[in-house]
Order: C-alpha cells, then sequence, then structure tokens
C-alpha cells in the first residue's frame, strides 16, 4: 500500500516537475482546410525554425472544422478554401461579440484526378463532363462527353469511380461553386457548399483521404488540390475554361485567374475566382484564406499570429511555388498589410 | 456517547472497549465515507454522461421528432438531418460480422470447452484473449492495406461471378464497403465470442455429457444436442456482447467502409456507420442542428449498446444459475 | 457395426475436425496480424522515428517523437483519474456497502463500460473543452480515465471479495479496525489480482482513439503542459493510414507496431502476475 502510495506521488511529482521546468514555448492552435496544408505545414515549420518560442500547431480538419472551431474558440485561429457564408459570420460575431476577418494567403486549384488502368495520357474535361459524372449521368469512361474532348485516347467501358470529400471542406466547395457556375443542373440540384448531398461517390476525409482512395481505387475520379496530384504522381487532367482553351492547372494559369479579383477585390477579401473570365485562366482556382478573430484576449498570442501573417505576405510568399501553389497578387498583399491593422 | 474513560490503544477487544470503539468508528466512518464517494462518483458520471447526451441534443429532437428516425437524407446545407442510413449501416455491417463470427466463434468455442485437452484449450484462449486486445485503429491500418485490396482484386469479383445473381453481390467492386466493414468487424468480435462461450460450456455439469454418452451418443451427438442447449442462453449472452461491440466500433470501421450515406442492398456498395459519421463529421459540424444531430445519433447508439448489454447480462446469469457459478 | 453408426462416427469426427479448424483459424488470425507488423512495421522502425517530430506534409524523414510522448501524458492522466476511482469504489463496495447501493454502482459502472467510445469523446467534449474553449491533454486524459473506472471497479472488487474469509476474520480477531484491516491485510492479499486489472484496463485504453479525436486532437509539435492539444500514436496512426503518402504509410506501421507491442507486452504481463496466485499477505 505505502509502495503504490509512494509511487503515485513520485509520478505526480514528476509531472509537475515537467510542467514546471519544461520550456513553454508560446502555442498557437490552428485548425482548418486541407487544400493548403501542405504549404501551412512547411510555413509553421519555417516559422518555429526562425522564432523557437513559438509554436503555431495546424490541424487539416477540413474547412468546415475550422469555420466550427474557431467560432466555438477552441482554436486561435481557423482557415478554410471556402469563405465563411454571412450567416456564418453573424454566428460568430453574436457568439464573441466581434468581428472575424479572412486573409488570404495563397492561390491554389481543384484539379480533376484520375485513375484509369491502362490510360496514362493526359485527359481533357469539359464542363459539362465533369457535372456530368458528378452528377452520376455519366457512368462509363468511354462515354462521347468524355472521349468527345480526348480524340486518340482510348477509354475503356468501364464504370466509372466517383470520389469525393466525406468531411466538411473548403476543397469541396470551390469543387462545387465551379459546377454550379456551370450547370444549371448541378445549382438546382446540390448546390455549393462545404458539405453537399453528394449524387453519387465515396467520400474519402481530407485531400489526403480523397488522394489515398484515387490511388487504391482503378476507374475512379475525384477533385484534389494540385500539390496532392503533384507529389503523388496522379494523373490529372486539362480543363476547358469559359473562354473555350483547354487549360491545364500550373502556376500562370492560376495566376491568370486572380488577375481580375486582384484589381477588384472586396475589402473583406471573400470573392470567388471559379470559372473566371480570361483565356489562360483555369477555371477552378481559388484563394485559401486565415480566418483570424479581431479580438485576442492575450497579447502575445495575438502579436504572434500578426507577426506570422506579416511574414507569411513577405518571406512565406517565396515558399509558394515550390509547392505549386501560386503568390498573391501585389495589390492583395498591399491590401492584406494594411487590414492587419484591425486585429487587436 | 460520551467517552470518560482513559484511551487504551492495542489493548485487548474488551478493555477501555467504549472509547476504543467510538475511534475505531470515526477512522473507519472515514475511510467509509470516501471509498464512499469515490464509488457515488461512478454513478454521477453515468448519470452525466445520459444527461448530456439528452440535452446535447434537444434541438433535433424538438425539431424532427420521430422523423428522424425513417428519414434517409443527411444534408448540411439545407439541414436536413435523418438517421436511417446510418442505422442501416451499423445494423447491416454488424449483421455480416455476426453471420461470420457465429459459427466460427461457437465452433472453436466448442473445440475449446469439449474436446482440447485443459493445456491446449488455455494456451489457445490465452491467444485469443491476446486478439481481443489489438486495438480499433491497427484493425483498421490491416484494413485499409490488406482487407481492402484482397476484397477488391481477389473477393468481390468472385463473389460477383458466382453469387452475383443475388441483389447482395451486385454492384462495382470498390474494395471499401459493408462487406469489408462486415469482415473486419468480425475478426474483432470472435474473440468475444470464444471466450463467453468457452466459459458457458464449461460450466455444463459433467453429468450432462455422461448421461448422453452413456446413452450411446457420439462425441459429437452430446456436444450438440446436450450441452450446446444447456449453455444455449450464455451463448446467446455472448452473441449479444459481440453484437454490442460490433455496433460502437469506431475506427476500424470509419477506414474500410466508404463513408458514403446511402441505403443499398448490395453488400458491395459504400456505406456509413453511425460511430463513423461522429467520428468524420463532429469537429466540422457547423451549426448547432448539425453537431445536435451528431449526439442525437451518440445517443441512439448508447441506447443499442445499452438495451444489447443488458440483455446479454441477464442471459449469461441465466445460464449460470443453470450450471455452476460463472464470472462475466 | 451398422451402417448408421459409420455415418453418426464420421459425422462426429468431421464436425469436431470443424471446430478444430474454427479454432485455429481465429488464432492464426492473430499471428497473422503479429505478422504482418512486425514485417511491415520491423522495416519502418529507425531511430528517426522515436526521435524526431512530424516533418512538413510531403517531406520525409519525420517521426513520431510527440506522439509517443503525447500518449504518455495522456495514458498518465488516464491513470491518475480511472485507477483511484476504480480502486477506492471497489474497496468501498467489496468492504462497507450494502446490497442496494453495490447494485447501483456495479449497474452504473457495467454501463459505463458499454458506452461506445466515441459517445464518451462526446461526453469529454462537452465537458473539458467546450468550457474552456481549448482542446487539451486533459481533456484527453479524462475521456480515457473515464473509460478506466468500470474496467478497475470490476475486476478489484472480485479480487478484493475473492480474499479468503479467514483472514479478515483473524484481522478482526486481533482487534485491528476496518480501515486497517483493508489496508494492511485485504489489500495486500489481493495485490496480485489488482495490478492484473489496473494493468489491462491501462491496455484497453492505451490503444483508443476515437474518444481522442475531438478532445486531445493533434499536434505535429511537444506539446507543453497539459492544456494544449496533443499527438497520441492511436491518433497519428489513423491520420496517416488514410493519408496517400508512402512516407506516413511506413510511420503508421512503425507506430502500429509499437502500439500493438506496448499492449500485448502489457496483457501477457498482467496475465503472468495473476497466475503466480493470489500472494500470502506478508506481516
Amino acid at each position: 500500500m505505502k509502495r503504490i502510495t509512494g509511487l503515485l506521488v513520485a509520478m505526480l511529482l514528476l509531472a509537475g516537475a515537467g510542467i514546471v521546468l519544461a520550456d513553454n514555448p508560446l502555442s498557437i492552435n490552428g485548425a482548418g482546410a486541407s487544400f493548403p496544408y501542405p504549404m501551412y505545414s512547411k510555413w509553421f515549420d519555417e516559422y518555429h525554425k526562425k522564432n523557437g518560442n513559438i509554436q503555431i500547431n495546424y490541424q487539416s480538419i477540413g474547412s468546415g472544422g475550422g469555420i466550427k472551431q474557431v467560432t466555438e474558440g477552441t482554436v486561435d485561429f481557423g482557415a478554410s478554401d471556402g469563405p465563411m457564408n454571412d450567416d456564418q459570420l453573424k454566428a460568430f460575431q453574436d457568439k464573441h461579440g466581434f468581428g472575424i476577418l479572412h486573409f488570404p494567403t495563397v492561390l491554389g486549384a481543384d484539379v480533376p484526378a484520375y485513375n484509369i488502368p491502362g490510360v496514362s495520357a493526359e485527359l481533357t474535361f469539359t464542363s459539362d463532363a465533369i457535372a456530368g459524372i458528378f452528377l452520376g449521368k455519366i457512368t462509363k469512361w468511354n462515354d462521347p462527353a468524355i472521349a468527345g474532348a480526348n480524340a486518340g485516347v482510348k477509354l475503356p467501358a468501364n464504370d466509372i469511380v466517383v470520389v469525393h470529400r466525406s468531411d466538411g471542406s473548403g476543397t469541396s466547395y470551390i469543387w462545387t461553386d465551379y459546377l454550379s457556375k456551370v450547370s444549371d443542373d448541378w445549382k438546382n440540384k446540390v448546390g455549393k457548399g462545404t458539405s453537399v448531398n453528394w449524387p453519387v461517390g465515396l467520400g474519402g476525409k481530407g485531400n489526403e483521404g480523397v488522394t489515398g482512395l484515387i490511388k487504391q481505387t482503378p476507374n475512379s475520379f475525384g477533385y484534389v488540390e494540385l500539390i496532392y496530384a503533384i507529389q503523388n504522381s496522379m494523373p490529372y487532367g486539362k480543363v476547358k475554361n469559359s473562354s473555350g482553351t483547354t487549360v491545364k492547372a500550373d502556376l500562370a494559369s492560376v495566376t491568370a485567374a486572380a488577375a481580375g479579383a486582384a484589381k477588384d477585390m472586396p475589402a473583406d477579401f471573400r470573392v470567388s475566382i471559379t470559372n473566371a473570365p480570361g483565356k489562360n485562366a483555369y477555371p477552378i482556382s481559388s484563394f485559401t484564406w486565415l480566418l483570424i478573430p479581431e479580438k485576442f484576449s492575450d497579447a502575445s498570442k495575438r502579436d504572434a499570429i500578426k507577426g506570422f501573417v506579416s511574414w507569411m505576405l513577405t518571406d512565406g510568399q517565396n515558399d509558394t511555388e515550390a509547392l505549386s501553389y501560386a503568390k498573391l497578387p501585389k495589390e492583395v498583399v498591399a491590401m492584406e498589410k494594411q487590414a492587419l491593422a484591425k486585429v487587436q | 456517547m460520551a467517552s470518560t474513560t482513559t484511551t487504551v490503544h492495542g489493548a485487548g477487544p474488551f478493555a477501555g472497549s467504549r472509547s476504543f470503539i467510538s475511534r475505531l468508528r470515526e477512522g473507519d466512518e472515514i475511510v467509509r465515507l470516501i471509498t464512499f464517494l469515490f464509488a457515488a462518483s461512478v454513478v454521477l458520471v453515468t448519470i452525466l454522461l445520459v444527461y448530456e447526451l439528452w440535452i446535447g441534443s434537444a434541438l433535433p429532437r424538438h425539431k424532427f421528432g420521430f422523423h428522424f428516425f425513417v428519414t434517409s437524407v443527411w444534408d448540411p446545407i439545407f439541414d436536413r438531418f435523418g438517421a436511417l442510413p446510418f442505422i442501416y449501416g451499423t445494423l447491416v455491417t454488424a449483421g455480416v460480422a455476426l453471420f461470420l463470427a457465429v459459427p466460427l466463434g461457437i465452433g472453436a468455442a466448442i473445440f475449446l470447452a469439449e474436446l482440447a485437452p485443459a493445456t491446449v484449450s488455455d494456451t489457445l484462449e490465452f491467444f485469443i484473449d491476446l486478439l481481443a486486445a489489438v486495438p480499433s485503429v491497427i484493425y483498421g491500418l490491416l484494413g485499409v492495406f490488406i482487407v481492402i485490396p484482397m476484397m477488391r482484386e481477389y473477393i468481390q469479383p468472385a463473389l460477383k461471378k458466382s453469387l452475383g445473381f443475388l441483389p447482395l453481390f451486385q454492384g462495382p467492386a470498390y474494395g471499401v464497403g459493408f462487406l469489408t466493414a462486415g469482415i473486419v468487424l468480425a475478426i474483432m468480435v470472435i474473440p468475444y465470442i470464444i471466450s463467453v462461450s468457452r466459459e458457458v460450456l464449461l460450466s455444463v455439469p459433467r453429468d450432462q455429457r455422461e448421461a448422453a454418452l452413456g446413452l450411446g451418443s457420439t462425441r459429437w451427438e452430446s456436444t450438440w444436442k446436450v450441452v450446446v442447449p444447456f449453455a444455449r442462453t450464455g451463448i446467446m449472452g455472448s452473441i449479444f456482447l459481440a453484437l454490442a461491440r460490433a455496433l460502437g466500433e469506431t475506427m476500424a470501421v470509419t477506414m474500410v467502409v466508404g463513408n458514403t450515406p446511402t441505403i443499398s442492398a448490395s453488400l458491395f456498395a459504400p456505406g456509413y456507420s453511425i460511430a463513423a459519421v461522429i467520428a468524420n463529421e463532429f469537429t466540422e459540424a457547423t451549426g448547432d442542428l448539425y453537431l445536435q444531430s451528431l449526439i442525437e445519433l451518440g445517443l441512439v447508439l448508447f441506447l443499442l449498446t445499452f438495451i444489447l448489454n443488458g440483455l446479454a447480462r441477464l442471459l449469461i446469469v441465466a445460464t449460470s444459475q443453470r450450471g455452476s457459478e460463472i464470472q462475466t | 457395426m451398422t451402417a448408421r453408426l459409420r455415418w453418426r462416427k464420421f459425422v462426429s469426427g468431421f464436425m469436431l475436425t470443424m471446430t478444430g479448424i474454427c479454432a485455429i483459424v481465429a488464432v492464426a488470425v492473430l499471428f497473422f496480424i503479429l505478422g504482418y507488423l512486425v514485417y511491415h512495421g520491423g522495416t519502418s522502425i529507425s531511430w528517426n522515428f522515436f526521435t524526431k517530430l512530424p516533418a512538413p506534409v510531403g517531406e520525409s524523414g519525420g517521426g513520431m517523437a510527440n506522439a509517443i510522448v503525447g500518449s504518455a501524458k495522456l495514458l498518465l492522466l488516464a491513470a491518475l483519474i480511472g485507477v483511484p476511482i476504480g480502486f477506492l469504489g471497489a474497496i468501498y463496495l467489496a468492504e462497507f456497502s450494502g446490497s442496494t447501493v453495490a447494485f447501483v454502482v456495479r449497474y452504473a459502472a457495467d454501463l459505463l463500460n458499454g458506452v461506445p467510445s466515441i459517445v464518451i469523446g462526446i461526453f469529454a467534449y462537452s465537458l473539458a473543452v467546450l468550457p474552456f474553449k481549448h482542446f487539451s491533454t486533459l481533456a484527453g486524459g479524462l475521456a480515457l480515465g473515464v473509460m478506466m473506472i468500470p474496467i478497475t471497479l470490476r475486476s478489484t472488487e472480485e479480487f478484493l471479495r475473492a480474499v479468503p474469509r479467514a483472514l479478515r476474520e483473524g484481522a478482526m480477531a486481533l482487534g485491528a479496525s476496518k480501515s486497517k484491516t483493508i489496508a494492511t491485510v485485504i489489500v495486500p492479499a489481493a495485490y496480485r489480482g489488482i495490478l492484473t486489472a489496473i494493468l489491462l484496463a491501462f491496455a484497453r485504453v492505451a490503444g483508443e482513439t476515437a474518444p481522442l479525436l475531438f478532445t486531445a486532437f493533434g499536434s505535429r509539435f511537444w506539446s507543453p503542459g497539459w492544456n494544449q492539444p496533443t499527438a497520441s500514436l492511436p491518433v497519428m496512426i489513423f491520420t496517416y493510414a488514410i493519408a496517400p503518402y508512402e512516407d506516413w504509410h511506413r510511420q503508421a506501421w512503425a507506430a502500429g507496431l509499437v502500439l500493438l507491442g506496448l499492449i500485448l507486452v502489457i496483457n501477457i504481463l498482467a496475465r503472468a502476475i495473476l497466475s503466480r496466485g493470489i500472494a500470502v499477505p506478508r506481516s
């Protein structure tokens, strides 16, 4: 009995010592989109290396999760590729008594990735084809809607396995936002959002899960952020944009999509650049945002976050292209630097 | 009671009795009180849990009422939530699991209880208990990397070819789906069926067996027609226990079930279970109705497992009252 | 021998062989799991795995050092909650209580035991995350601790009850008070069993993932103190297994091997302690 109590006391003392003696870095917690996760994890790692006493812990749980958790207040900041809608902004305001700000970080793209046994060519997809597949109307790979845009490629008569997100996702928001713009059928039946009632398909968790599913499932077709397709050597297709050009997602085409928005950026930075006009614009591009509350009760956290955002807008932007995310347009960076002053 | 006499420590039980006893009682009272508080806290925690589940699901209970259980739409955008696909998925995966695990489990239990010599029986039981200790996420890991490819490449096509006329085995072979989840669950619940059934079979009085053998039955006949029926209720109890475990399994199912809230006749279709949808969507449920609908799902699961566990215990105890004392 | 008898004998032999096959299949699954984990995990375990923090997404060379420490902290907390409540509650049930209170407490414990772990997660979220606006190691430890309570309670009670009456009566005859009897005679006598119960409860919660998903959350860094989210082995296995990166898959296997190895070792240890028999109380 004595031995057990002695053991317990020793453990408690050790634990206490652990708390007291541990070098206590400032720990900031964020959560949200998986779309920019490869970029953020690199940034936060770099930033920690430069500022050893600041630790920014980011969990990729999907944009829906980011919005939810930052509204609940369980994380210090959120991240989402689907901007918060007015209801969500109001909910935040009502709960906290102050608002929440959007800060764009990078530009990225949703690409249509596929895994068709025997087909290694780069396919082209029209907006009708994509909408048809995701609505469940086009079910086979050799359907004329797909084959028509891919003359010369032998597509098998296999059933298409659609893969979408099972969690609340900004990547889904971007995809469904695009589909809502190019297909009235989609707009009326399904709509746009982070979590929709998908007509067909398997659900994967996070961009990571969808990539994993596509890689492992023959005849699959899904949408992931560009870097996930590249990092995992997955084939992804070109998309025909509103000007009729067939565009592949890359730095140039994504930047082109943002060109118009850069000039007309609203003050709150909430803007959609899917189906953007422009000859070389990639139609399924998007900004992605950090969701930062207007007020912080903890001054050191506020300063750390503001410090990070400033770094991100200057040095951080140099890291984006290596991971195939496009830099923010100069005009947007300037606007953000000013907006940062609003965080108190 | 006034204590007037001197306090005498360690003397015999009757010396200086009054004060000694009252002192004794005081010390005991404190220990009794402390241990009572800890025991009571168990009850408190349980009540608190049920309470949190109940008030946490108030919104959808008032808004949807009974319709929650018969709606199959799960639409966070239009705020329409129905539990049917998840209840369906939970029951189907558990059903497949039991379909596979019960014959195997009872068979193994019969072997261990009736045939195997004591050392072999104990050793094998030891290993089977270790199987029960393997965490869910490790089954999930194996499910993702071994079972899914195996299902997709070999098992599902084979089933399609041979039994494809049944609606159960139609549809594309994704690898994930109800059948895969059922198979992984089967492996997880077999140890429960085996260990409880084995104990119950061992507790059947010897004279039952001996009477049957004395009347000229073969080993198998005495086992199947006399011993097993005697232990019938206990074996049922083990099945209920296994079912309760299968219903509540989260990680292994999430990783192999396909995460799609559909109701389909085909076992090859991707599906969802209550535990899996809570695990996937809880941290991102924006809006109170969404979150509370998930909590209501948790309440449903809780009630299901509560009823099953209660029944299981009753059945196992009932068997023990017919035979000898067994521990659950 | 009639034909019918021959048939019956054949059926008997056949069915009993089938049951033997069932038993072998069941055990074979365990060895298959172990074998696979050792093969895939063993080749992925490296010094990096134990000492490095996770690397940025897509880069290789990271490890799970923070998850290992995180799991250790979570289990420590769980034990601090689960063991005292289970142990002291069991003493009450075995030594002091009347039958109605005992029934209620046991019923509550059995109910708690049967609650699916994801529901315990919901409970811990509403109790320890929402009010404090914080995912934390504390919340995760609470969830795991609540899961430990019924296991320790019921098993400890069984072992306390199993102590022979003769020992109790002997102590009372010598004039020891109830509390002294418990402390110096009964608990030491049941010591082995109680230790086993604690170890088994420990092994059970060590592998739990679901309740940690929305309590301890996760972290790519060291988690300072007890108030911050923390990585843990089971959650890392889950996250890495469903992701597409090969490097992460390898780490998931390694983590699976470490976790399963730990749990199996604890189980075997617990059974070994128990099989040595109930210890005679030392004077």
